[in-house]
């Protein structure tokens, strides 16, 4: 097959065939490793064969995409059609927390942990309507090229581009945390090292292909973490209700719970909305669940390395399709992960609850141990020494389990649930490839918006507009490992929960970037001044409050008293201000309207959108056509 | 390639585009947003063991949410064809 390439016209008049016969071949290696299992080899080489060959497949995509061209490392040449844009995005978009930490959060938290569901795919109604078919229709490279070109220049291509910087960086720091600790915990190698193991897979993927390789990978990870992900619910569906569809049938694992918690005596029940630990309706709960919300969305709909992929299809119309497919595989998995919660906790009222210590099924010993240490039975005295976990806990030593001695990670709900589900070995390694898969294609697609954004926007566009193709490729490729290697050594030296960090990337977009790409497109008057306002009071105020609660928590309760109540919060082991009780991921309450307020009100003053930007907004928001670019946003690509 | 819109045709074709984008995002905050207020209310339900609180917020709005984009891309395709400015 010479001259075949990944991303050439052979392959995509063949993707169908291509992808159909890749899913195969995975399905086949699954079975494959699971007759080598039924032969004796041992859990350990599985999980290596897992890990490797995945990575490996990406690697090879990634070198079989290499490209010389600029708009294919940028824009995958913007052939991507919209059915594969949308696998390729909803890869890009769950991440380690969606696979891995979601479902862990709806166990503990019930109807509370829904926020992340809702938040998490309502933000595609807006980029569906808002923001896709126009940004496409602009264009170009990046999410700073519109701010350039819309806002007259420099100052506001700079601002995006500081908003986009922080809100990614923090973003793929846990992202890189997740792909540690999963390749860690199944290569049985030190976190630090993992982490640096991880960002070998990312770059693969990503150097030598630029946007194009990311693409086609993105679209492969899909495939394999949806299977890994859909697997082991639909057992586990089986096995407890009799019917294969998790989705439906966790309603009456719900209502099992429900009857269990009376005589159980849980205060704070698992469907319960809006409610404190006592069980009581709490106005602090109901406001902090909406606030959640509000920013996670707002964020999906300004979060740079999401809106870079409605760049790459061939048209306006497939944007917007490409939009709606997004969403739909994303659904696939979001709508599975309160399933996974509700049987994890059915599972542990009905089995373990109540059981006498030395029945406890063999799946909380193996994920008890240390080492793993996810789940922790503590009624013994001595119990920390076989669970870890339960480091802290004091049992009443009388050989049964009691729901206070009973410790389980959030992580374990989805890592666990093959074994609890009595599914070989294979299926746990298929979970953590899966989970692999989810963190890096979104750290992938992280690097590439930070690296492009240095390349194009701040060397390209404002430092060398004359260098050429070969030069500007040389300069990103070197920019991405840099940034790689700074945030795998953040990550490493890090190491925490990453669900926060993630919340805080959202805030820090929805506030720096959203008004001034919604205004820049609806409101054709709005000028140059104004949305130079918005941006940076957005941004300046997000990061305002971020810094000051979270670091200077007794000053911020101090000084801003007259705003209302601020409650100081012990939590990251800090003192954490909580202004109005609200937790400080969802900053972006401050961010947003300040971004609005100040666009709105510089833009009465200010002088409005000149003749020709107005014509560049009109040629935009009409599909066919020229793009009419207005003067003073520099040369076109 | 498409004929250039006048002026009056891209104040109409701008319109009706904005129309369809007020009733979904309306949609969208209801579904997002105001309907779960009622959660503890709607809980009181149950349909096939879900509290019907519950079921809105970890399926229902989900599914809305879908089918919102779809319906979307259908209006802006169909509104597309009728002022002939379709791209493809």
């Amino acid at each position: 097959m010479a001259g075949y390439s990944v991303g050439g016209s052979g392959f995509l008049q063949n993707l169908g065939r291509i992808y159909a016969l890749y899913t195969g071949g995975f399905l086949g290696f699954v079975v494959v490793l699971g007759i080598l299992e039924w032969i004796g080899v041992p859990d350990r080489w599985l999980g290596y064969l897992f890990i490797f060959m995945t990575i490996g497949v990406y690697a090879l995509i990634g070198v079989l995409s290499r490209t010389a061209e600029v708009s294919e490392y940028y824009v995958a040449g913007r052939s991507v059609p919209a059915f594969y844009n949308g696998m390729a995005t909803g890869s890009d978009w769950m991440s380690a927390a969606s696979f891995i930490g979601m479902a862990g959060s709806l166990y503990f938290g019930g109807y509370s942990g829904l926020a992340f569901i809702l938040g998490w795919t309502g933000g595609y109604v807006l980029v569906s309507i808002l923001m896709a078919p126009y940004l496409r229709k602009f264009g170009q490279f990046t999410v700073p090229d519109f701010f350039g070109a819309r806002y007259g220049g420099h100052v506001a291509r700079m601002l995006a581009v500081l908003v986009l910087i922080a809100a990614s960086f923090v973003y793929v720091v846990a992202q890189i945390v997740g792909v540690g600790i999963i390749t860690s915990r199944f290569l049985g190698i030190s976190f630090q090292v993992a982490c640096f193991v991880g960002l070998i897979g990312i770059l693969v993927c990503s150097l030598l292909g630029g946007m194009k390789a990311v693409t086609w990978t993105q679209v492969a990870q899909y495939i394999i973490l949806i299977i890994a992900y859909l697997i082991p619910a639909i057992v586990m569906s089986f096995q407890v209700t009799g019917v294969p569809i998790p989705q439906l049938m966790y309603g009456t694992a719900l209502e099992k719970i429900a009857a269990l918690e009376q005589t159980l005596k849980v205060t704070q029940p698992h469907s319960a909305a809006f409610v404190n630990a006592q069980g009581q309706f709490s106005a602090v709960a109901m406001w902090n669940y909406f606030a959640l919300i509000l920013c996670l969305m707002v964020g999906t709909a300004s979060l740079p390395h999401i809106l870079m992929r409605y760049f790459t299809t061939p048209s306006v119309r497939q944007a917007r399709e490409s939009v709606a497919w997004s969403l739909f595989f994303i659904f696939l998995l979001y709508f599975t992960a309160p399933a996974y919660a509700a049987f994890a906790k059915l599972e542990v009222y009905q089995g373990l609850i109540n059981t006498p210590i030395a029945n406890l099924p063999e799946w909380v010993k193996s994920w008890g141990r240390p080492g793993l240490a996810l789940v922790g039975a503590c009624d013994a005295a001595n119990a920390v020494q076989q669970f870890p976990l339960c480091r802290g806990v004091t049992g009443n030593g009388d050989g049964i389990l009691q729901l206070n001695e009973f410790r389980i990670h959030a992580d374990a709900i989805v890592l666990a649930t093959p074994e609890i589900a009595g599914l070989p070995y294979v299926i746990s390694g298929l979970v953590a490839a899966g989970g692999l898969a989810a963190a890096l294609s979104t750290a992938d697609g992280l690097l590439l918006a930070i690296a492009n954004a240095l390349s194009h926007d701040v060397y390209y566009k404002m430092i060398d507009p004359n260098a050429d193709t070969k030069r500007r490729l040389v300069i990103s490729r070197a920019l991405l490992m840099v940034v790689a290697l700074i945030a795998a050594y953040t990550a490493g030296s890090l190491g925490a929960d990453i669900l926060f960090l993630v919340s805080w990337a959202f805030s820090i977009a929805a506030s720096g970037l959203f008004a001034g790409l919604v205004l820049g497109i609806w409101w054709k008057r709005c000028g140059n001044a104004s949305g130079v306002a918005g941006v940076a009071a957005g941004f300046f105020v997000c990061m305002f409050f971020l810094y000051t609660t979270e670091f200077h928590g007794p000053w911020v309760k101090q000084a801003f008293s007259w705003l209302g109540d601020i409650q100081i919060v012990k939590i990251r082991g800090r003192d954490v201000a909580y202004i109005w009780g609200i937790n400080n991921i969802s900053v972006g309450i401050f961010g947003i309207p300040a971004a609005f307020i100040a666009q709105l009100l510089v833009g009465r003053f200010a002088a409005p959108a000149t003749n020709e930007m107005q014509e560049f907004i009109d040629s935009i928001r009409v599909p066919s056509g020229e793009v009419k670019l207005a003067p003073g946003a520099g040369p076109a690509h | 390639m498409a004929a250039k819109l006048t002026q009056e045709q891209m104040q109409a074709y701008w319109g009706r585009t904005s129309s369809l984008m007020w009733t979904i995002l309306a949609l969208w905050f209801f579904f997002g947003f105001v309907i779960h207020f009622f959660a503890p209310t709607l809980n009181g339900i149950r349909i096939f063991g879900f509290p019907l609180g519950y079921y809105m917020a970890a399926q229902g709005s989900l599914i809305v949410f879908v089918a919102l984009c779809v319906w979307n891309t259908t209006a802006q395709n169909a509104i597309d064809d009728e002022f002939g400015v379709s791209d493809e």
